[in-house]
Formats: structure tokens, sequence, C-alpha cells
């Protein structure tokens, strides 16, 4: 039986990378490393798993150590956080494009400077256009489910990308709460022993070499391969979470829908915010308001269907980032969705928020401020500024 | 839901008191949230940690602003922190003190809800022989709040503790909860 158990988000990783058993796991062991790294390390100390631990020099040193192993053949994992994660950046490309299976949570924390060790979306949302699969968890029960996911989607033959499963920095990280933990059998009977569908750097009957140079003859060719490894990824993921949800009775989706039906204006948002943001939506659907929520779990590849067909029949829409890109233009989740958007018949007022920089706590009233809002610019008819800022002092 | 915010210092186990309710009361059955506000982590330093107990599931990821229930683990920290913010009418302050609820109430100038007191850390030195008063004081605030049973506590102590204390450290403590239990006194 599965069962409760009272575990901190990145126990609850750790717990799901103790059942996958990784062959290897290569990762930084000090700051700005998490508890998901020294509860595993743990647990190889135990004899719980039979993973090599490499404890490397530097946060490049784990992935390269993780491309290398992958490349080997082994099923390989690594975890980081915030300058960690930007410490790697290098060989997070590299991964990517070696099509390397490689699965990373990530436990989302503000890039320096100035020096922040709190949750924002930063470091990952810099990663955004790496190649890399990215998922996005709410609470520490789903930072475990994405995990047992990511090794599925991460070694289908279709996709062969690897897998960054976000969750927020001690939001989620850290809380305790009580999460259902699968079998350990039915968790390997689901990942299934791992074979790697490509030959590899220890099969010396097919020998290959991965990760030569390549010009302009074909590098072309191959990064347009990736794209199409991506547009696979799309049709699949969906395919991988029926089964897990057949498998365990879940219901994940690439976007959760919370409350939209007759909603009229709505929020997106992605991790632990949107948590909060029900119960503001369960207040004000109370009152009879015609609101509702939609969080995107899946954020690479961007599921751009799915956002369209559950905002395009809204009155009023505003997008929260808890990123910003300095682009002047609004962060990374309200652009996608700004441009996905552009081509449809209907579309919403649109309204930008960045929130929650360097860990500032975003509060049920804050989501309230932004409903009402929401409600104020559908009777204007116009969204004024699109670009606005929860909780900062000006 | 039941909401609770707790203060101490670093060091003094006021996270640990903030997940030990809160898996007992998983272990009732409850859907739970304990989780501390992470600063410049320092032993001796304010610290503030947070409880949630419900019985449904809870999807709210933002800090406790209106507790029913504020544990406060070391007094000295009642001349520096306003440790009644947000409190909520009927809700209930808890201080770790030897002085009657009344003192603390003219202190705070609090005119609502109850205050309770209780010398943990006499209680910790008297059972344990070391100032931990964090575990006495859960069972003082099952005295003002039946948040899980004494039963569901004392299992839960069990569980945590005797395999890395042993028998008669566990016991102590127990011993401690019921005396703090006993001991509340509430005004």
């Amino acid at each position: 039986m599965a069962k409760i158990t009272p575990l901190t988000g990145d126990q609850a990783v750790a717990e799901a990378m103790r059942q996958i058993d990784p062959d290897v796991v290569a990762a930084y062991p000090i700051t700005p490393q998490t508890e998901i790294v020294m509860t595993f390390s743990q647990f190889v100390a135990d004899g719980k798993v039979k993973t090599e631990f490499i404890p490397v020099e530097s946060e490049h040193s784990a992935m390269s150590a993780c491309v290398g192993s992958a490349a080997a053949g082994a099923r390989t994992m690594t975890a980081t956080s915030a300058n960690g994660l930007a410490l790697m950046w290098e060989i997070v490309y590299i991964a990517a494009s070696m099509r390397l299976p490689i699965v990373m949570p990530v436990v989302n924390r503000a890039l320096s400077g100035p020096i922040n060790i709190h949750c924002d979306h930063s470091d990952s949302m810099g990663a955004r256009d790496s190649g890399w699969i990215q998922m996005y968890a709410e609470n520490g029960q789903e930072a475990y489910e994405d995990t047992i996911l990511a090794i599925r989607i991460a070694e289908r033959k279709d996709i062969l990308l690897p897998v960054m499963v976000c969750q927020d920095g001690f939001i989620t990280s850290h809380s305790v709460e009580g999460v259902e933990l699968l079998e350990d059998k039915l968790v390997k009977d689901f990942i299934r022993e791992y074979k790697p569908c490509m030959p590899t750097l220890l099969d010396t009957d097919k020998p290959v070499t991965y990760g030569p140079l390549d010009l302009q003859d074909f590098y072309f060719e191959h990064k347009r391969q990736q794209s199409e490894a991506m547009k696979n990824a799309m049709a699949t993921i969906p395919k991988v979470m029926d089964e897990f949800n057949r498998t365990f009775g879940k219901s994940c989706n690439i976007i959760e829908e919370y409350k939209m039906d007759g909603a009229e204006v709505g929020i997106i948002v992605m991790s632990s915010t949107a948590g909060t943001a029900k119960v503001v939506v369960d207040e004000l659907r109370e009152q009879g308001l015609k609101v509702g929520l939609i969080r995107p779990r899946l954020f690479r590849p961007f599921p751009a269907q799915k956002i369209i067909d559950a905002i395009s029949g809204l009155k009023a829409v505003a997008v929260l980032d808890r990123a910003e890109s300095f682009s002047n233009c609004g962060g990374p989740l309200f652009n996608d969705i700004r441009a996905v958007m552009y081509n449809s018949e209907k579309k919403p007022l649109m309204l930008n928020y960045i929130f929650g920089l360097g860990g500032r706590d975003i509060f049920p009233k804050d989501i309230a401020d932004v409903y009402k809002k929401l409600f104020k610019i559908v009777s204007a008819n116009r969204a004024e500024e699109s670009i606005n800022y929860i909780g900062v002092r000006e | 839901m039941i909401e609770i915010r707790w203060h101490g210092r670093g060091g003094q186990g006021a996270k640990t008191a903030s997940q030990f309710i809160a898996e007992a009361a998983l272990g009732a059955g409850k859907y739970i949230q304990a989780f501390p506000e992470y600063g410049p982590e320092r032993a001796g330093a304010p610290i503030r940690c947070f409880t949630r107990i419900a019985d449904k599931p809870i999807t709210v990821h933002s800090p406790v602003t209106n507790p029913y229930a504020v544990v406060v683990i070391d007094p000295t920290l009642l001349d520096s922190i306003d440790v009644i913010e947000g409190l909520i009418e009927d809700g209930v302050l808890l201080v770790n003190s030897a002085k009657a609820p009344k003192v603390i109430r003219e202190k705070l100038k609090l005119k609502k809800g109850k205050v309770a007191t209780v010398d943990a850390t006499k209680i910790s030195l008297e059972t344990l022989g070391i100032p931990m008063p964090n575990t006495p004081m859960l069972g003082a605030l099952l005295r003002v709040k039946d948040v899980v049973s004494m039963d569901i506590l004392i299992s839960q102590v069990k569980n945590k503790f005797l395999k890395k204390i042993g028998a008669e450290k566990t016991d102590a403590n127990i011993d401690g909860i019921k005396r703090a239990y006993q001991e509340t006194e509430i005004g």
C-alpha cells in the first residue's frame, strides 16, 4: 500500500531517487546544493541504493560527470539549485544536444546578485532555452511524482532529452507535508529496467563517438532534430502521464485547470503560488465571482495548444511570473503566453505580474487584488499598463 | 484549519516542535504543513516557524499571517518581537514563562483571546536535565487546544525518540510533556 509520510519537498524527491536507484548520481555536495543530495547520499551510505555516487568539486563537474556517465549508458541523475545551475550552464546545453536522458531535480532559488538564497525562478528560467524539458511542481507530492515521470519521459526513444524537475525553494523544498509514497516495486515496474536505446560509449561492438566537432555541415541538422524531439515530447508526455495516472490512480496533466468552468477571468501561475491562488479562487467563487486558475506543470516544451484552449474564451487573464527577463516586455511565462495567443481569433485582455523575486512572500490578499484588477480592466475593456509588480517597494 | 506560529531562537527546537506536532496530526489522519521562515541562520537569532493542521488538503503556500495559536519558546522575545501580530480574536498566546498569564497579558496590553503560561525550561531541566523547552511546550499546546490527542502525541514521541535516544530519555520527554500539560496556567 502507498503510505502517507511527513516529508519536505527535498526529502520527497530524494525518496523518488531512492526508488529509481539510478546507476550514477554525480553531484556537488555543498552549498548551493540542497537536502535532496544530502538525503540521497545517506541512502547510498546506508546501502539502500546501488548507485555509484560521485561527489564532484563543482557543479560544472557534476554535469560533466553526468554527461560522461549517461553517454556510457548509465541511468544518470544529479540535483542542483540557484547558482549551482548557473555554474553548470555550459554543460547543461551539451547534455541536451548529446540527447542524454539525464534527470535533474532543481530547487528554484534566486540567482545572485545581490546574494540571495530564497525562492524565485531565475535559475531554471535562464536555462529554458537549453533544450531541457522542464516541469514545475506545486508541492512536494508533485515533485516526487514528476521525478518518477521524468525518468520515463527522458528515456523514450522518440524524446531522448534531459529533464529538470523544478520545485519552489524553501516554500516546498523545506516545508513538511504529507507525501504519498508509491510502493518501491510499482515504481520500479513503471520506470522499467534501463536499456539505452542508442549505442553507448562502452558498447565495443558498435563503437560510437559522442560530442565531436560539428560545424556548418551538420550542426544545424542536429539542432533541428532537437526541436523535433521537443515536438515529440509534447505529443508523448501526456501519454506517459496517462499511464502513470492509470497505474497509480493519479490525475497528472501538463496543465491544471482549476475551476475554469464558466470563468470570465483567470490567473496563470506555476509552482507553489498556484496552491495559494486556489484558496483565493475558492473564496471568490463562493462570492459568485467567475474566476479560475491555470497552472502549467510542463513549461518546456510549452503546452501552447492547451493554453490557447483554456484561455481564449476568457475576458481577461493575468500571468504571474516569478522571474524577471529584463526585456521591458514582461516575464518569460507571460511572453510565451502572449506569443501563442497572437494567432488566436479570440484573445483575452492580458496583464503580467512579476512577483516573489528573492523569496518575497506572496499572500492570498495579493492574488485577490490581481483578480480585482482583472475585473476592472474587463469593465474598462482596456489592459492599461501590462507589466506590473506585486509586493515591491517603488 | 488550525494555524500556529512559533517564536524561538535558533537552536531551541522551535522548528522541530512545529514539525513534531504536524507529524503527530498526520498520524491522526489530518492534512499538515510545517515550515520555518529561513533567514540568516545562527544560534540565538530569533526565528519563526509555522504549522497548519486541517481536515482538508492544504494548498496555501504562504506564511501564516493570522494564527490561532502563537507559541513563544523563548520569553526574552516578548521584549523585541511583536509576537501577537495578527493573532485572531479568539486565539491563544502560549508562553514559556514562570509568570502568570495576567502578567504577560498586561505586559503586551493584550485584550483578546486566551493567554497561557508554563515554565517549560524548568520542567525540561527537571525531567531531561537540559534546557530544551520545546517538547514540554507541546504538552502545554495540547492543554490550550486539542490539536491532537495526548495518546497520539505520546506515541509520536516514542516513534521518533526511542531508537534515537533510548527508553530513559524518551520517558523523560513524555514526563515533561505531561507535566507541562498539568502545570499550564490559562488566563
